[in-house]
């Protein structure tokens, strides 16, 4: 069970292309709800069936999230794709645009249906030029097949999307920091409630997915919500791209089943690089609490497995360091990241953000204070949960999970003013 | 949302509300205090500085009041150690990088982090790294920054967006690095700008005259109403001592809400112009000698007297006197035969008055203008006349009203509005297509002047939003009452207005322009609004058949006046004048024989009629300077020294209460007569002036606020004209040209502006040199210097 | 709303108008400020790779915004460039997965190479360095992007190779 839903083409010639999606039976679905006129209520209970739950990280049942939509409200709806991939350690939603952009299309023209929207909006990071240009292709060729725009095969329905292309944001990521960001201004988080559902796009209710998730969405229609459940475990439906990078030797993104262990996920991936022994795994994007790496060889790749660890699957983005690298400068990097990263909206993480990376910093370059380390403990308590959005938190967890493991090495580098790894 | 009433716990405190209130509006109905940084009640909720969180129960996490919903059954503890935690951990981090510059900031003793900080800060911080510093940018002449001390509530950037309609400040760059200001060097030329410095939380952004000037500690309050224009609006003054050192909005909900226009709150600065009239003086042989008090009364008095036949004196008052001022200033001229009386000195066409036996208002209260459905504005420019009815216009606007705007010359809206732009001489035949558009009928002259009207989309749709509206106005701003043809529009807007069945409002030009009606400072009404006994002259018949003698209150010739040269030169040639003023200026002192000091708004009590006819009392809060006097006593002294009978009053109140009676049964009504036949007097094919009187040169006591004559809406003295139009003239951009006007003629610079309709040159009045020149609209002649 | 109404199409040339109208007609017609972020970028490449003031408002004046709303885009999001930059833009990731995978060499090699660090140009113009964050390519890491293009699975050798092959 690899390559079997996001990624069916990827062993196909220039797999990007219609004829070769369509080659795999891609837009059948499309064209089979669309000529049986298939309830929308139906295809929502389908994907609730499914299990499949957001793929950007909150993991939240997407059929859950478009049944939140009024769908006979009158006036514009829309759905919205979030390819913006930025969570460091993610790089899967690029190769779904990459290589299988048409299923991303036939998902998102699918969700329309499910809800009643007639627009829809990708939302691609501005660096992603080559997915970008791919995702446009295709969509041309969708748009000359018929499957975009009016009536679309005769069927009353109607669907037109089109790209937006971010301008460098981390935050664009979060998704009402994503629709101000269609509007053509910052990309700042709105206060929710109310959310998209209600008040969304332009004002108007909008559902808005991960790539992944609308990519997902042919698939679990055609073989059915039942199917794609089975293929994972309890409370974690289907099969899902993990990206997996770091110091091992094949790095890259893997389909598998959820509920794999990570053992076989870091075996896929050639084991470690060099021989070398596995210190920890951040296991879903860098604001994932860190595991050691013995732990982690015992857990399965599914979100309740994760969270038993104490961390979260998040994106599927896995991030495997081994013991050369000093758990301080890895953090220091994180913490710069979040602190770049902060849109500067509300007071916690504007001026939080930054206290973390330069008390981490200080610490890193030997300058470090005995109290700093219960000063990280409070003010990333002081930043979690206090936020307009979970940026805050994304940038305490590490904190939080570097201190609960590696408190050690952090006192060790205050005391002795260098690291306790040989190569720090 | 619902009009469900819940109830919720604060604190162990019942509380009810309406389903969907915001917690913190709750909260604060009941007077319990939530902190806060970004919160407004006049703004949008942005829920960005997290000093407000709570503990709710139920819920995990704390929430920012201000964005909580409150529903039935909710329990919300403020002080809970949760609460106070999260509420110490914001302003832990907003301290960090908070400059500890308190001794010098012109915040000190009147900051709300400085406040919030004393009950939920730490006496140290932990944080020991350098502090964020930003460079200020030079944003104009009223508001100083220090932006080092932003904590980024965007309170500035929301009310630029919501309230002023203009986005001129923002929060640019992002993170910790996010900076708010107009990162640009640019200056804020929102006319409601000053409201930043309240809104501002912190001492980033403070009043730059105010600045380094006193410490907030220092200084007394005393209630005020703004003497400008007609909103009255409601005002705290700051003073040191016997000085007013700033001006601050007074909350009203129905007039100001709380805001105050730039005007009302820099115009303090002009109280101590350099040319403040201290003394009273007399004209000998050229000569200015300060005298007495007694001998300048006696003389001034006595000259009055002299004249003889009262019909040749004229007596011109300025619209922004109080109440008191301008109901003795009439009773003791008309005690003396005199009852050529007027206020309405920006004004040129007076034939309505015949007719007009009422006092005439805004036709509606201020409030109800938010409600407004549609509006046709004609002749006005209200941002830049009475900035805050302005606002409340726009409010209308932005809840959907249909707004319309005839014009000659294109208005910068900061708002949706439909525009008609066309010449001067072309407004008249504009509305008259409006008026013919909504079906109104005329006999007579009237019927021709309907019959040859062509309407357009413009007009059509103006008509029908009128008659569609529930809740419309036809509002006549201050360029229709300075227009040569102010009756005709008058009564085609009247009959425009009867037939869609809209509100007939006039926009008072000035504080006390409905007061001077009441009480009976016009030629045609006499005090208690009602028609005069003996019409007098009104203020430009006054002045196109000179008098022997004038008696001038508060107003300064040329500058305040309709036609500034006519001004100039009838007040030149009478035998006297005497000049009850608070200023010296070149042009008063070359007309007049006698100065009188008289206090201004702050150091005098007295009565002020807004626009919706609401009377409102101001103490004098200031001693007056010098030896200036309240204007209703030298009134009163004149009254004595004339003989005249009940002059002896003690007080203001007792003047008030004379006044109140008087207009006990007296009513405000915008009459809207019958379609009168009027002949067009500006018809022309020539080359127009067309001309406003800049914000910041109605009065005198504006036209000496330093501070606002360096902004942009002090006006300049230039000829702005339509490229095509300077082309034609062979003009360009960069030439001086020479300017025509009823035989005077100045060179101004010229400038080029689309919004000038071709066929017209604009040139304002009110300004030192333009008001050499003619009345604001007529024919010039324009030729490269 | 400006004194004077300049005719828009005067504003840009006509390529870059017509690429910004590409923009325009995906959003609602009431909302071509969506399209602030596209023009910016179409513009910055039209002016060798930065926006100028006097750029952003002119992007304000072709899309009806108030300038301050452009200047609050262009200074938030990090692909926007308001210096000038190099004929190629480097951007290196120093992102956890690459440093782990040693990209403070291909950084160190980078500036000795070519004299400059984070944030500076070549003095000819050709180059520019600059340090950004997770590019969504950790699986070739160490990587960077020059222009449009993603370089991944970088070693100092490859760096040098790439960067003779530039023109």
């Amino acid at each position: 069970m690899v390559n079997e839903v996001c990624l069916r083409t990827l062993d196909l010639e220039r797999p990007w292309l219609m004829e070769q999606y369509q080659s795999r039976g891609g837009y059948q679905v499309l064209k089979q709800v669309l000529s049986e006129k298939r309830a929308p209520e139906e295809i929502i209970e389908e994907v609730k069936k499914s299990g499949l739950r957001g793929r950007g990280g909150a993991g939240f049942p997407t059929g859950l999230k478009w049944s939140f939509i009024s769908r006979n409200a009158p006036g514009q709806k829309y759905v919205v794709c979030n390819s913006d991939e930025g969570e460091p350690g993610t790089f899967k939603d690029r190769d779904i645009l990459r290589y299988n952009p048409h299923q991303l299309i036939e998902g998102m023209i699918l969700a329309g249906y499910a809800i009643g929207a007639t627009r829809g909006y990708n939302y691609i990071r501005g660096e992603f030029w080559e997915p970008y240009e791919r995702f446009e292709q295709a969509l041309r060729e969708a748009r000359e097949a018929g499957f975009l725009g009016e009536n679309l095969l005769g069927s009353g329905f109607d669907f037109e999307l089109h790209t937006h292309l971010g301008g460098g944001a981390y935050i664009c990521g979060e998704e009402t920091a994503l629709l101000e960001s269609i509007e053509g201004k910052k990309g700042q988080p709105r206060y929710k409630p109310p959310f998209p559902a209600h008040f969304g796009l332009y004002g108007r209710p909008t559902i808005i997915n991960n790539t992944e998730s609308l990519a997902s969405i042919p698939m679990i229609l055609e073989k059915g919500g039942e199917w794609f459940a089975d293929i994972g475990v309890k409370n974690s439906g289907g099969s899902k791209l993990f990206s997996i990078s770091g110091n091992i030797k094949n790095p890259g993104v893997f389909e598998i089943p959820m509920g794999t262990p990570f053992s076989e996920l870091l075996e896929m991936a050639g084991g470690m690089k060099d021989g070398s022994k596995i210190k920890a795994v951040i296991p879903g994007g860098s604001s994932a609490p860190v595991i050691p790496g013995d732990q982690m060889m015992d857990l399965t790749m599914d979100y309740d497995s994760i969270a038993s660890a104490g961390s979260m699957l998040g994106s599927g983005a896995v991030i495997v360091l081994d013991d050369t690298n000093c758990m301080v400068k890895i953090l220091e990097r994180m913490s710069y990241f979040y602190h770049e990263e902060s849109c500067g909206q509300c007071t916690p993480c504007r001026e939080g953000t930054g206290w973390l990376y330069r008390v981490v910093h200080r610490i890193e370059s030997g300058m470090g204070r005995q109290e700093d380390l219960d000063l990280l403990d409070d003010v990333a308590d002081k930043i979690s949960g206090k936020t307009i959005c979970a940026l805050g938190d994304a940038a305490a967890m590490p904190v939080q999970g570097m201190l609960r493991h590696y408190r050690d090495e952090f006192q060790y580098h205050i005391d002795h003013k260098r690291c306790m790894v040989g190569a720090g | 949302m619902t009009d469900k009433l819940v109830t919720i716990e604060v604190n162990g405190q019942q509380l009810q509300a309406e389903a969907g209130t915001m917690l913190i509006e709750v909260t604060d109905a009941a007077g319990i205090n939530i902190p806060r940084f970004c919160y407004h009640k006049k703004l949008s909720v942005a829920a960005n500085c997290r000093m407000c969180l709570v503990e709710v129960e139920k819920v995990p996490k704390p929430l920012p009041a201000c964005a909580t919903p409150v529903n039935d059954g909710m329990k919300v503890f403020t002080r809970s150690p949760k609460a106070l935690a999260a509420q110490k951990g914001t302003m832990e981090f907003l301290l960090i990088n908070h400059p500890l510059d308190c001794p010098i900031c012109d915040q000190g003793g009147e900051c709300e982090l400085q406040d919030v900080a004393i009950g939920y800060g730490r006496d140290l911080s932990r944080y020991s790294e350098g502090k964020r510093v930003v460079a200020d940018k030079n944003i104009g002449p009223l508001i100083a920054t220090d932006m080092t001390r932003c904590i980024h509530c965007t309170r500035c950037v929301r009310f630029g967006e919501e309230i002023a309609g203009i986005r001129e400040m923002g929060a640019t760059g992002r993170g910790e690095h996010m900076v708010i200001g107009t990162y640009i060097e640019k200056s804020v030329d929102s006319e409601l700008s000053g409201n930043v410095i309240d809104l501002c939380p912190v001492g980033a952004l403070t009043s730059k005259p105010f600045r380094f000037n006193a410490r907030a500690w220092e200084l007394t309050q005393v209630e005020a109403i703004a003497p400008h224009d007609s909103l009255g609006s409601n005002l705290n003054l700051h003073l040191r001592g016997n000085k007013v050192m700033r001006v601050h909005p007074k909350d009203n909900e129905s007039i100001n809400e709380t805001w105050i226009s730039d005007r009302d709150r820099f115009s303090y600065e002009g109280l101590y112009s350099s040319d403040r009239l201290t003394s009273p003086m007399l004209k000998k042989g050229g000569e200015w000698k300060t005298v007495s008090w007694e001998m300048a009364l006696e003389m001034a008095a006595s000259s009055l007297k002299e004249i003889g036949d009262g019909d040749q004196i004229g007596t011109l008052l300025s619209p922004t006197s109080t109440l008191e001022e301008l109901y003795l200033a009439q009773k003791l001229m008309r005690g003396l035969g005199c009852n050529n009386i007027d206020s309405r000195l920006r004004q040129g066409d007076f034939r309505l008055d015949a007719n007009q036996k009422s006092v005439q208002w805004l036709g509606t209260g201020l409030a109800e203008i938010d409600q407004m459905q549609a509006a046709l504005v004609v002749g006005g420019n209200i941002r830049k006349e009475q900035p805050i009815l302005a606002h409340r216009l726009r409010k209308a606007a932005l809840a959907g009203a249909k707004l319309h705007y005839l014009n000659p010359i294109r208005l910068d809206l900061n708002h949706n509005g439909e525009q008609d732009v066309c010449t001067p001489s072309e407004m008249v035949g504009r509305l008259v297509a409006v008026a013919k558009a909504a079906g109104v009928r005329a006999s007579g002259g009237a019927a021709s002047l309907l019959k040859s009207a062509k309407t357009d989309a413009f007009a059509k749709q103006a008509a029908d939003d009128l008659k569609a509206a529930d809740g419309a106005m036809v509002l006549l701003g201050g360029l229709a009452q300075a227009h040569p043809d102010y009756a005709l529009l008058y009564t085609i807007a009247a009959a425009l207005a009867k037939t869609t069945g809209a509100q007939l409002s006039i926009l008072p030009a000035a504080a006390n322009s409905v007061g001077a009606q009441l009480a009976g400072a016009v030629p045609h009404l006499q005090a208690g609004g009602t028609s005069a006994e003996h019409a007098g002259l009104d203020s430009v018949k006054m002045l196109k058949t000179p008098r022997k003698g004038y008696l001038l209150m508060g107003v300064e010739p040329g500058r305040d006046f309709w036609n500034g040269s006519l001004s100039m030169s009838a007040l030149q040639s009478a035998d006297m004048v005497v000049a009850i003023s608070a200023f010296r200026s070149p042009e008063l002192e070359a007309c007049a024989d006698i100065l009188l000091p008289m206090a201004i708004f702050t150091e005098t009590s007295g009565t002020y009629v807004n626009a919706e006819g609401r009377w409102q009392q101001s103490r004098g809060a200031a001693r007056p300077q010098g030896e200036s006097r309240p204007a209703w006593k030298i009134l009163r002294v004149l009254g004595n020294l004339t003989d005249q009978p009940d002059f002896d009053y003690v007080d203001s109140q007792q003047i008030h209460d004379e006044i109140k009676q008087l207009c006990a049964s007296s009513t405000l009504d915008n009459q809207q007569a019958e379609l009168q036949d009027l002949e067009q007097q500006l018809n022309s094919d020539a080359l127009l002036r067309g001309g406003d009187t800049p914000l910041y040169a109605c009065d005198a006591l504006v036209r000496r606020a330093t501070a606002l004559q360096q902004t942009l809406d002090a006006g300049s003295e230039t000829i702005c004209l339509h490229p095509q139009e300077a082309a034609r003239l062979g003009l360009d951009d960069s030439d001086t040209a020479l300017v025509k006007q009823n035989g005077n003629q100045i060179d101004l610079p010229l400038q080029l502006d689309e919004r000038i309709p071709q066929g017209c040159v604009w040139i304002s009045t009110g300004l030192a040199r333009t008001s050499t020149l003619g009345q604001p609209f007529g024919e010039v002649t324009v030729e490269k210097a | 709303m400006t004194v004077t109404d300049k005719d828009k199409t005067e504003l840009f040339s006509p390529q870059v108008c017509e690429e910004i109208d590409r923009w325009i007609a995906k959003y609602p017609s009431e909302w071509k400020q969506s399209a602030v972020m596209g023009a910016l970028m179409v513009v910055q490449e039209d002016n060798g790779g930065w926006l100028t003031t006097e750029l952003m408002d002119r992007v304000a004046s072709y899309l009806d915004m108030a300038p301050i709303a452009v200047y609050e885009v262009a200074t938030f999001y990090s692909m926007y460039e308001l210096k000038p930059v190099g004929k190629h833009k480097i951007c290196v990731c120093t992102n956890v997965s690459c440093m782990t995978n040693k990209s403070d060499l291909i950084v160190e090699h980078l500036e000795k190479k070519l004299g400059i660090s984070f944030g500076e140009v070549t003095e000819d113009g050709r180059f520019s360095l600059k340090e950004v964050e997770c590019l969504g390519a950790c699986g070739g890491a160490p990587m960077m992007q020059i222009g449009k293009q993603y370089y991944e699975n970088l070693t100092p050798e490859i760096v040098d190779a790439i960067l003779e092959g530039l023109e």
